[in-house]
């Protein structure tokens, strides 16, 4: 379709710069290191980085598939439960006075405390304390964005739904959610990086020796700095694919949304 | 049909006041009016006037507080639940999500249409419009004319007795908003539905209506009902004399208001 490659061809066009900005950061940071001789314990060599990431490649993708997959299914998990309150807190109001200050108290808890209660609270083998928080995490975004969106409604289109005597709960699968469907992504693609930044603290206060925290622990513990950097580079990655899926299923799920040309 | 039909519209002692105590605003008092079955009837006055208030009474979106509504015979609430009227507003209100075609299909829909019959509907009220061509666009790709001709197929979708249209061409600049009037006149006479038209074009109540009826604000009341002279509306009626008379007879109803209401 020509709208489609008009569309796709923006996207490469919006890339490039910041490819090119990406690359020459690199290299600023490569002649950086080698000119004034830094130790590689303060800071490696980008090339040093990318050499680390190819020799221990099979490792550290077992280290960020263990990882992404407690951010998957704790994103999952906090995704149900969001769109579940907002949904309820959306239509009684009861539950909205009950829910909202509960979640903004869910909000403020410091996951880094939360995470070693959770550990003891599971078997030492266990990924669920992981996931847990990964959900904790997740839970406030979608909620607080899900529920602004259902709360805005167009005049036009509550007056029209009430002259259709359509109920409530038509109202809200017919208008209310499709036009919340911006808000809710707004919140998913916080969620999405944060969910795999969520999982990878998470790994450092004991528990399974399996994900990027302790793969980067035991890397600067052995002093392999640009071991340490290389696994860093792959959550970042792994942060970087899980916000890039949010952002292609909001292009999904909201076609209409695609700039398109005008007819008069 | 030997029996006479039920007015499309009849309001008597009809009143909202907003809030109440000190602070209480009369919008509207005293409202008696009847729209015959396939009448159609402009309601002009400033802003303030209540016009668009009395519009969502007779639709029944908000309650009078005092005097009663009947549309074709039944309580307003009865025949807002049994979709007797369409509506259209000055915003054509579409739902970007949905293509032109489910739009239209969408008060059919939640009427219990079924599919098949809902499509066939919706071809035919789209072809009435003049949109065959542009059921699978988004609202988002037509222009504002384009986008209110599917709010008032959407409107028309029940094929309801009566249509009630809020400024619904408010947002058009002159040309476009002159060739949908003329669509409109085209429209009514093919469906025969009554028409309550709110607007604050005296042209446009005038070019449309069979009757004008003129309020004023403070509080919102009939002032005036001014019977436009018959005769096919087409681009002549528009350069006639009897469209120019009676313009200025309704802008003279409006000005004698506003001269007495303001210092």
């Amino acid at each position: 379709m020509r709208t489609g490659a008009v569309w796709s061809g923006r996207v490469f066009a919006g890339l490039w710069p910041p490819l090119l900005f990406g690359l020459g950061f690199l290299a600023l940071w490569e002649a950086f290191v080698l000119l004034r001789d830094i130790e590689p314990f303060v800071l490696p060599k980008p090339s040093a980085i990318f050499e680390q990431l190819r020799a221990n490649f099979d490792s550290i993708l077992r280290a960020a598939w263990d990882t992404g997959r407690n951010a998957l299914v704790g994103l999952a998990l906090g995704l149900a439960a969001g769109l579940l309150a907002a949904l309820l807190a959306s239509r009684l109001r009861v539950l909205e006075e009950l829910l909202t200050p509960l979640t903004a108290a869910a909000a403020a808890i410091p996951i880094v405390a939360l995470t070693p209660i959770l550990n003891t609270m599971f078997a030492s083998t266990s990924s669920t304390p992981r996931r847990l928080i990964v959900m904790i995490y997740v839970f406030f975004p979608i909620f607080i964005n899900t529920l602004k969106g259902l709360r805005q409604i167009d005049p036009v289109h509550s007056e029209l739904m009430r002259s259709y005597a359509a109920s409530p709960w038509t109202t809200t699968r017919i208008v209310r959610l499709p036009g919340a469907l911006p808000y809710f992504f707004t919140g998913l693609k916080i969620a999405s990086s944060g969910a795999v930044i969520a999982a990878i603290v998470s790994e450092y206060f004991g528990g399974l020796q399996q994900g990027l925290g302790p793969a980067i622990t035991s890397a600067a513990a052995a002093s392999a700095y640009p071991r340490a950097w290389a696994i860093v580079t792959a959550a970042i990655a792994l942060g970087l694919i899980f916000y890039v899926a949010a952002v292609l299923a909001e292009r999904l799920a909201m076609p209409w949304q695609r700039p398109q040309g005008e007819l008069t | 049909m030997s029996a006479p039909r039920a007015p499309a519209v009849a309001l008597e002692g009809v009143g909202k006041r907003f809030g109440d105590g000190t602070t209480a605003v009369d919008a509207l008092t005293e409202i008696a009016l009847t729209v015959a079955a396939g009448e159609f009837v402009s309601l002009i006055g400033p802003s303030g006037c209540g016009k668009s208030t009395l519009l969502r009474i007779i639709a029944n979106l908000i309650d009078p507080t005092e005097g009663s509504v009947s549309v074709n015979g039944k309580s307003a609430r009865q025949a807002r639940l049994d979709q007797d009227y369409g509506i259209a507003f000055q915003q054509a209100g579409l739902l970007e999500w949905r293509t032109v075609q489910a739009n239209v299909e969408l008060p059919l829909a939640l009427h219990g249409v079924a599919r098949e019959e809902r499509r066939k509907q919706a071809r035919e009220l789209l072809e009435l419009v003049g949109l065959s061509e542009f059921g699978a666009h988004r609202p988002s790709q037509l222009s504002g004319g384009l986008q209110q001709r599917v709010a008032i197929a959407r409107a028309l979708a029940r094929r309801p007795a009566l249509l009630l249209m809020d400024e619904p061409f408010g947002a058009l600049d002159e040309m476009t908003r002159e060739r949908m009037q003329s669509e409109l006149i085209r429209i009514c006479a093919e469906t025969r539905a009554a028409v309550v038209f709110v607007t604050h074009s005296i042209p446009e109540a005038v070019f449309l209506s069979q009757r004008a009826v003129v309020m004023s604000p403070r509080p919102g009341r009939i002032t005036d009902i001014i019977d436009v002279p018959p005769g096919t509306r087409d681009e002549d009626f528009r350069e006639a004399d009897p469209f120019y008379a009676t313009i200025t007879e309704v802008r003279e109803a409006l000005r004698g208001r506003t001269r007495e209401g303001s210092p």
